[in-house]
């Protein structure tokens, strides 16, 4: 059973093994991304229905298909 | 060779009335009524033709004469659209199945017209209520207290494939596609368990499959439906009811779903796929996959040996590789096929790395971010009711309110694509004709539906055009018959009807 789970990795995994990006690289992109999430919070702050947790509570469908 | 994989989406909505009377059934009657009113106000309502409906069917052959099957609901508000869609109330959701399509960027293209149809009927119906009331239509699958409705796939097959094999080597395609197609869901839905042992999963829908086959739509869901009304010659064609999809915020999930699934169906039907990768339990595993958004777990297969969902997708898409190669992917659009497999491999390589690289493509990455991230920033537990509140609100169809407008999705059509499918059919499918039709006679289409249109010319007795073949009536074929008829009797009289 392993065989099946090399035989699908290891046609991939020679190739997968990337260089890793320089660590200067990576903490610039991560912190953009975090800026980028606060300001995707801060919005969600300001949408996020007032009553948010109500309306999510009374929040109930008929089952369809 | 596999034949072209026309397609398409049918997606039942969401829907409350906030501050008025919330009853499911007349709100979406409401919302159909008053977007085909504002539309067609010049043109009178063209009414959905039940003649030909057979849900319930499971017999080889096609009769006209069929009387109706029992299940469909004739006496809610059915309206047929210039763009070729059907615009319904289904079980107590506003339904709307998109035309039939060729590739997956038309069914993506198709699929945001009818998001756009939604929000223009949500303007149009809030603004005959009551001041303060509200109508509120989500593009998800799950009330998350245990109630799902849902977002149909459908694809061409020839008949002759059989049914067994279809139904065997799809399965692990539905099971493991979810790494890339789920919307994402807060909490669990299983009966007897309670929501928060699963903190946040892949797929709204997971939870409600209990069967691996069957004809059942709204209880005991079978991950393959069984209902075998092609809409379409019986004799050559079956339709492939796909019920186990989530609805996709995400335009390139949509397009993954259904880029991916044509080519694996076009794989079985010129049966090169084989079956290497067959579940050994698929309820289980279309349940163990949603549960575990690391994707590190395995499920197992057939023949006893274990793979993760990651690991039978990638076998799928070397089997794709190869059938580029030997069969080429012209039946998916000469031009689609090969992107789709590109962008099969990217999102493939995106999860296996992290998945939160993919954020901007996979709709429960997206959503997980936004939940994940709320909880840390206000510091709330896994499960809460306003992280449930952000699943919501990621489906919300209003502009000011929709998460998932704001949680930075890649986009694959041009708003201005989007905006003349709301009214405009595909120009490859049958559709085109129905469409065509329906704008430029409105007064003399009685009656329409997926194979046929039912004329009123004022003389003769009512004149039905069958059109049992889904990719004739397409521009090719009459653009210009229709540009030169005055007259629907005229646009009869040379198509020799």
């Amino acid at each position: 059973m392993a065989e099946r789970t090399q035989k699908s990795k290891s046609s991939r995994s020679s190739e997968g093994a990337t260089v890793a990006e320089p660590a200067e690289a990576t903490t610039e992109t991560g912190e953009k991304l975090k800026a980028e999430l606060d300001d995707l919070l801060d919005e969600i702050d300001e949408v996020l229905e007032t009553n948010a947790e109500d309306f999510v509570k009374s929040y109930v469908q008929k089952g369809g298909q | 060779m596999a034949l072209p994989k026309v397609c398409g989406i049918e997606t039942e909505y969401g829907i409350v009335v906030r501050g008025g009377e919330n009853n499911p059934v007349s709100a979406s009657s409401m919302l159909i009524n008053a977007y085909v009113a504002a539309t067609m106000r010049e043109r009178g309502r063209i009414g959905w033709d039940f003649e030909d409906e057979q849900p319930a069917n499971d017999a080889r052959g096609f009769s006209l004469d069929d009387a109706l099957a029992p299940e469909v609901e004739t006496t809610l508000v059915n309206a047929v659209l210039t763009n070729g869609a059907r615009y319904y109330v289904d079980h107590a959701h506003p339904e709307i199945s998109i035309p039939e399509v060729t590739t997956a960027y038309e069914a993506v293209r198709w699929d945001r017209a009818a998001e756009e149809i939604i929000r223009r009927s949500m303007i149009e119906a809030t603004s005959l209520l009551d001041d303060g009331a509200e109508i509120i239509v989500h593009k998800n699958n799950s009330d998350g207290k245990g109630n799902s409705y849902g977002c149909h796939e459908n694809y061409l097959m020839a008949r002759e494939v059989p049914f067994g094999r279809l139904t065997a080597q799809i399965t692990p395609h539905f099971v493991t596609r979810q790494v890339f197609t789920g919307a994402g869901k807060v909490g669990c839905e299983l009966p007897g368990r309670p929501s928060d042992d699963v903190a946040y999963q892949l797929s709204q829908r997971a939870d409600f499959f209990e069967e691996e086959i069957g004809l059942e739509t709204t209880l005991k869901r079978p991950i393959v439906n069984t209902r075998d009304e092609p809409h379409a010659d019986a004799q050559k064609y079956r339709r492939l009811h796909v019920i186990v999809g989530d609805a996709n915020m995400s335009e390139v999930a949509t397009y993954l779903k259904v880029g991916t699934t044509a080519i694996v169906l076009a794989m079985i039907e010129d049966d090169v796929l084989g079956d290497e990768w067959l579940l050994g339990n698929p309820v289980a595993a279309i349940r163990q996959v949603s549960h575990d958004p690391t994707l590190r777990q395995t499920i197992m297969l057939r023949d006893g040996s274990r793979a993760t969902a990651l690991e039978v997708q990638w076998g799928l898409l070397e089997r794709a590789r190869k059938y580029e190669l030997s069969h080429g992917l012209t039946c998916v659009g000469a031009h689609t096929g090969p992107d789709i497999l590109d962008r099969w491999e990217r999102v493939l390589t995106g999860l296996e790395r992290d998945p939160a690289s993919v954020a901007d493509i996979v709709d429960w990455v997206a959503k997980q971010r936004l939940v994940d991230g709320y909880a840390q920033r206000h510091d709330i537990p896994a499960g809460h009711q306003r992280l449930k509140a952000i699943d919501l609100q990621y489906h919300d169809l209003r502009e000011d309110r929709c998460l998932a407008l704001r949680a930075g999705l890649q986009t694959l059509v041009a708003p201005e694509e989007v905006d003349t499918a709301v009214d405009h059919p595909p120009t490859t499918t049958r559709a085109y004709f129905r469409g065509r039709c329906l704008s430029k006679f409105p007064d003399e289409v009685v009656a329409a539906n997926w194979d046929s249109l039912v004329f009123d010319i004022g003389r003769d007795p009512l004149r039905r055009v069958p059109m049992m073949e889904p990719l004739r009536g397409t521009a090719d074929h009459v653009a210009s018959v229709i540009d030169e008829a005055q007259t629907a009797g005229e646009l009869l009289d040379r198509l020799g009807q």
